[in-house]
């Protein structure tokens, strides 16, 4: 997958790869010429005592250093913006992918895990890719044009080059090897210790409340061990790693001396091809250490290349017609005809023929005990989800032949989960309609009883709202969410359950506002407390995925065993 | 005036999600480090228990490095012994070196004669194989033993490092059952969670990092400055101008890196929020019609990211061929004018060898000590910041005489009790109550009446501002925490559930509970039911996101932990708020059973829930204003009826002009 990934994301970069592998040929080739030119200066001016010459070629050296930091600034240059681009192309590939799901498919993957994938799993393949342009390419020009140089400079030493190359990248690899499980369980065991730490942050109050002080420190302290041992392990070898290296370079060193020092003495070779020889080992072996680590890189990396291509292979379920209905208006008639719902590999239903018709200017309640069928009921209106069978239909169009921009516009959706936006009271209600005006803004918030919260905030419709609406409590919240469908001024009303964080007072303050708004639309509201549905005007009773019982609330109640015993569930209450 | 000892850090910026591991540690969070001296020094300190092996890692360091830098300086030698052997065998046999140089003068070679006299040759004779052994040898000797007390050093250090991480990790989790319950009201939880997992790891990192590298590179550097100096002073001159002068241009290179990694770690966190945000309200984006404007703010943001990731990574890619190139201007110039000295005969080649290697090997230490510095200055924000939760105030100690309430029966009194979260707003005020042993207290009223801040009290999670509150006749104040919160059994709105299975999560309620105790009170719960749904039954791993079980199962899960706890006293804060009714009902029943002989605090918004409830109190700002049991107050015709009353009809409110103006147009 990775190689995959980056074929087809480097593909549009490929003139600046060229431009990376052509300068870094020619840096490194200038940085391998250095030695050969100190060797000539150790030989032919330092030998014959020629001043002029060392001057000159000092010179020349001069000349190619500065070759090198040019080729290679530029190098760094190209490598850096391919490598940055091809993270960002990856990034948006994933983001268009993701936005073009279904609720279905998200569910699947995760949020949590999805925004992984498109920040973290991206940002390690980023890495590679700059490692690799800005570095990696040079180190195999680096030891293959260390090894010929080398062998230019004396082809009897070179048996010491095929020794030394071998015997570091197995060192190094063994090391490395073992350090690689070691940094995946500490990483895990980091994990850990953080999860505790976090779980005792958020318990606090239960840990307090049932006194398991010392219970948590027991767990806490087991995690910390763990992770301590693990460290230690991994630290030791990580603490030989460049003794290890050190000692080889040297020892090399070491017998470049004693073996090149025979073959002065045969006089096989000059004393500036040795020093030159010497130069070219070391920076043979330092490139051999270069790949060595650069190959830790891979696995890693490829493990998100994997995690991004899983996303990115996912199509979504729900396929928009690309010449669909466009009829705007309509009343917000809501048909369903034997509509099932089955989740892929699922065993059971969690819908099973489920057909009733809501008419503009009603209200229609779905009850039912949790597990019932009822959220995944109201995501299929929308498409969050599509029916596995039959067919539900606003205004007489079955919703899967919208153009799915005209079928939204019909809907205002108050989810289950009460989600805000960064920004303002003012921008999230905007969402629903952007350009609402301030005053319309007020309405809406009247209605959604909010006006008077947020009348109390310091800035009114302009206070800050967190991501997630996390600065408002959970009821003040499920208003905002109100009130940024009601603006919208939709057809079609489909509240899943929004009401339940709000206190009875205010729920029925809320409903009754609602009526005069709701006057020419169809209503949809998802309940769990009879009292919220008692005066709609049919009432859907959904058990296991089974329409129980439609009807107004005195005709279930004697018709309807199930929605009987729900409201005595709840109006009394009988605890004795 | 002296100079300020304080380093005053910019703006730090939050890295990506799960980041802060990678080498760059970027995981630490938007703070300023006040005092950069101060808490460094801390910082050492924590390693005191550790004072013998820190000594033996010094020692070790020492000795390491001192022998590594005296390698080159003998393996010169090792190069003059051949050089020796090279020039001597081209010289005539029998001839004195004293001969050969003025043999040299005469024909004119001027050069030649003052290079031979630099030289320790014999004419005639090769190398001295015997004595090239003998220095190769040491040479060796020495490497092994560098590289021996190197690895000694850095596993020591290892050791040291881990275990000061591994106390102060534990000081952190010990601090956090200590604080006060008000400490953690008083900061967004995510601070707090930062804090002690992106700060810790942060130091844990910057110790294990830097400790080592900054030892060794301080001490290399040293002792190479010492040997280029007694190599030849002129050169080891030059060296120490083009060096430092190599690292002014370095170090503008990193700070201006620097600003754009702060750039681009900024970008990378407004990315990352977008994309959170995004996929987090994925199906209100989709339904809201969001999705071109959401792909458009993602490009141009990504667009940014872009930019700004390129500037940092140009930038500090720079650093590594300018530090190539000065130690490559380093060598020209050496060799140069190393070269001009051999030949004149004032130095041995060996000694240039030599000083070319010392000379490469110093830029790398001074590199590693500059780049360390960004890590260092992170790291020690981080310790500061953990530093700060560790100095935090803690909760009064229990008295050592504290009253125990052997048995308890269960009265529960409150007099004139005050309290507020801020000082300037009032929240409880002068409330008294007393519950009779047994009785079951509902509490009704709007959300920040001071419900649940009421049963906080009783648990003493907050002390008091005036008044106190006595279990049996005993304060509360004057027990020891523990052993009054472990008689009542609390469950709460927020259900919490930690990571493991769920037979573990409801023994939570009693450690040493036997299995047939977790499962009568998961019977009594109605936890029972779905867990035999659940493929792996209770030993079904759950934890606080866990979306394998919903919210409604969840709390049930919670009030069979409490069950379980058997305790005297019950508070039930929201516990079934999100349990379905005919399911509450029969858990209401199971609970019945709980709350006989039980005095016990029930909130809740469901009438439904609290209607049999022995004393209901309505709360409003903090105070007490009805109380009385269901019919008492439906007859009051007071807050609770209307209460009651709107569960049938709905309270009567004007309607604002404003709303004919948003109503669905007629179609």
């Amino acid at each position: 997958m990775l190689i995959r990934l980056l074929r087809h994301h480097l593909a549009p970069y490929r003139q600046w790869i060229w431009v990376v592998i052509t300068l870094q040929l020619v840096g490194t080739v200038a940085s391998l010429y250095l030695p050969s030119l100190n060797a000539d200066i150790i030989d032919n001016g330092v030998v014959r005592g020629d001043t002029g010459y060392i001057l000159r070629i000092g010179t020349r050296m001069l000349g190619v250093s500065v070759v090198q930091i040019a080729c290679t600034i530029t190098a760094v240059y190209f490598g850096a913006r391919a490598a940055m681009a091809v993270g960002r192309d990856v990034r948006a590939r994933l983001f268009h992918t993701v936005a073009s799901f279904s609720s279905r498919e998200v569910d699947r993957f995760g949020a949590p895990s999805l925004i992984t994938r498109n920040t973290n799993d991206v940002q390690q393949v980023q890495m590679l890719v700059l490692m690799t342009f800005t570095m990696m390419i040079a180190a195999p020009i680096m030891m293959v044009g260390g090894v010929l140089m080398a062998l230019r400079e004396d082809i009897g030493l070179s048996w010491l080059v095929a020794v030394a190359v071998p015997v570091l990248a197995t060192t190094i690899g063994f090391i490395v090897s073992r350090m690689i499980p070691g940094f995946r369980s500490m990483q895990k065991r980091l994990d850990t210790v953080n999860k505790v730490l976090r779980e005792q942050i958020i318990g606090i109050r239960v840990i307090r409340a049932f006194v398991r002080e010392p219970f948590e420190a027991e767990r806490f302290g087991a995690a910390n061990t763990d992770l301590t041992d693990v460290s230690i392990t991994v630290g030791r070898w990580m603490a030989a790693i460049f003794p290890v290296i050190m000692l080889v370079l040297n020892v090399s060193s070491v017998a470049v001396l004693w073996f090149g020092a025979g073959r002065i003495d045969a006089g096989a070779m000059q004393i500036g091809a040795l020093t030159a020889f010497l130069s070219y080992l070391v920076q043979i072996l330092m490139a051999v250490m270069m790949s060595t680590f650069m190959l830790v890189m891979w696995p890693r990396a490829s493990v998100s290349a994997d995690r991004i291509g899983e996303v990115l292979d996912t199509v979504t379920s729900v396929v928009v017609p690309t010449d669909g209905v466009t009829t705007a208006g309509g009343t917000g008639r809501l048909e369903l005809h034997s509509v099932g719902f089955t989740y892929a590999g699922a065993a059971a239903p969690v819908l099973s023929d489920v057909a009733f018709t809501a008419r503009p200017g009603t209200t229609t309640a779905i009850i039912g005990s949790t597990g019932a069928g009822k959220s995944t009921l109201l995501n299929l209106v929308p498409r969050l989800f599509d029916a596995t069978e039959g067919s539900v239909q606003v205004d007489g169009v079955d919703v899967r032949e919208y153009d799915a921009e005209t079928l939204w516009s019909k809907i205002g959706l108050v989810p289950q989960k009460a989600y805000l936006f960064t920004g303002t009271v003012a921008s999230n209600l905007r969402y629903g309609r952007p350009d609402a005006t301030d005053a319309e803004i007020w309405a809406a918030l009247e209605i959604a009883q909010a006006a008077d919260f947020v009348r109390e905030m310091p800035r009114g419709i302009d206070s800050p709202i967190a991501q997630g609406g996390t600065n408002v409590s959970g009821g003040q919240r499920q208003r905002l969410a109100i009130a940024r469908a009601l603006i919208r001024r939709p057809q079609l009303y489909l509240f899943d359950d929004s009401f339940s964080a709000l206190d009875v007072a205010t729920d029925a303050r809320l409903r009754r506002a609602l009526a005069p708004v709701t006057r020419n639309a169809t209503v949809v509201i998802v309940a769990q407390r009879v009292f919220t549905v008692t005066d709609a005007d049919q009432i859907v009773v959904l058990e296991d995925g089974h329409v129980a019982g439609l009807g107004t609330h005195d005709e279930l109640l004697h018709s309807c065993p199930t929605y009987a015993e729900i409201v005595e569930s709840q109006l009394k209450a009988d605890v004795s | 005036m002296t100079a300020p000892k304080t380093m005053k850090e910019t703006e730090r910026i939050q890295g990506p999600i799960g980041a802060g591991r990678g080498p760059h540690g970027m995981g630490f969070v938007g703070q300023k480090s006040m005092d950069f001296g101060p808490s460094a020094k801390r910082l050492i300190r924590r390693l005191g228990p550790e004072v013998p092996k820190v000594l033996a890692i010094i020692v070790a360091a020492l000795a390491s490095v001192s022998l590594s830098a005296t390698g080159p300086r003998v393996l010169g030698r090792a190069t003059d012994i051949i050089f020796a052997g090279a020039i001597g065998s081209t010289l005539p046999a029998g001839m004195t070196k004293a001969e050969a140089i003025t043999d040299a003068r005469s024909s004119g070679h001027g050069r030649i004669a003052d290079l031979l006299s630099g030289v320790d040759l014999v004419p005639g004779q090769g190398i001295d194989f015997d004595a090239l052994a003998t220095v190769l040898l040491v040479v060796l000797a020495l490497y092994i033993g560098s590289a021996l007390l190197g690895f000694l050093q850095g596993y020591l250090l290892n050791d040291v490092v881990q275990h000061t991480v591994l106390r102060m990790r534990d000081e952190v989790e010990t601090k956090l059952n200590r604080v006060p319950l008000r400490y953690f009201d008083g900061q967004p939880r995510g601070e707090l969670l930062s804090r002690v997992t992106n700060d810790m790891d942060n130091v844990a990192q910057t110790l294990q990092q830097t400790m080592s590298q900054v030892l060794t590179s301080l001490l290399t550097i040293a002792f190479i400055l010492g040997m280029m100096f007694s190599i030849s002073w002129s050169l080891a001159l030059i060296a120490l101008i083009t060096i430092p002068a190599g690292m002014a241009i370095a170090a503008t290179v990193m700070k201006h890196s620097r600003t754009r990694f702060i750039d681009q770690w900024r970008r990378t966190g407004a990315l990352n929020s977008q994309i959170e945000e995004t996929f987090t309200g994925h199906a209100l984006m989709k339904v809201y019609g969001h999705q071109v404007e959401a792909e458009q703010v993602f490009e141009e943001e990504n667009e940014r990211l872009y930019e700004a990731g390129f500037g940092a990574q140009f930038f500090s890619g720079l650093i590594m061929p300018i530090m190539m190139f000065i130690g490559n201007l380093n060598y020209v110039v050496i060799a140069v004018l190393g070269g001009l000295r051999v030949s004149s005969g004032t130095m041995t080649l060996g000694e240039v060898q030599a000083f070319i290697q010392y000379s490469r090997q110093f830029t790398q230490p001074v590199t590693q000590v500059a780049s360390m510095v960004n890590l260092l200055q992170s790291g020690v924000a981080s310790a500061e910041r953990v530093f700060e939760l560790l100095d935090a105030e803690e909760e009064e100690t229990d008295r050592d005489h504290a009253r125990i309430v052997e048995v308890p029966h269960g009265r529960v009194a409150l007099e004139s009790v005050s309290f507020r979260y801020e000082e300037d707003r009032p929240l409880i005020e002068d409330l008294s109550l007393i519950v009779e042993p047994g009785q079951t207290v509902a509490i009704v009223g709007p959300t920040g009446a001071g419900k649940t801040t009421l049963v906080n009290l009783i648990m003493r999670f907050y002390e008091l501002d005036q008044g106190r509150i006595t279990l049996d006749g005993v304060d509360i104040a004057q027990m020891q925490r523990r052993d009054l919160r472990s008689r009542i059994g609390m469950v709460l709105q927020d259900t919490w559930l930690f990571q493991g299975t769920i037979r573990d999560n409801i023994a939570y309620g009693m450690l040493d509970a036997q299995e047939d105790q977790i499962l009568e009170a998961a019977r009594a719960t109605l936890v029972d039911r779905f867990v035999h749904s659940l493929p792996d039954g209770y030993d079904t791993i759950v934890d606080d996101e866990g979306a394998n079980i919903s919210a409604g199962e969840k709390q049930l899960i919670t009030i069979a932990r409490a069950f379980l706890a058997n305790p005297a006293l019950l508070i039930l804060d929201e516990a079934t708020s999100s349990v379905d009714t005919r399911t509450e009902l029969l858990v209401q029943h199971a609970m019945a059973a709980l709350r006989t002989e039980r005095t016990s605090f029930v909130i809740a918004h469901r009438l439904s829930t609290i209607r049999n409830a022995d004393v209901i109190l309505v709360m409003e700002d903090g105070r007490i204003v009805e109380q009385g049991n269901h019919d008492q107050l439906i007859a009051a015709a007071g807050a609770y009826a209307d209460l009651y009353q709107a569960q049938f009809s709905g309270p009567r409110v004007p309607l604002p002009s404003v709303y004919p103006a948003l109503a669905t147009p007629d179609t």
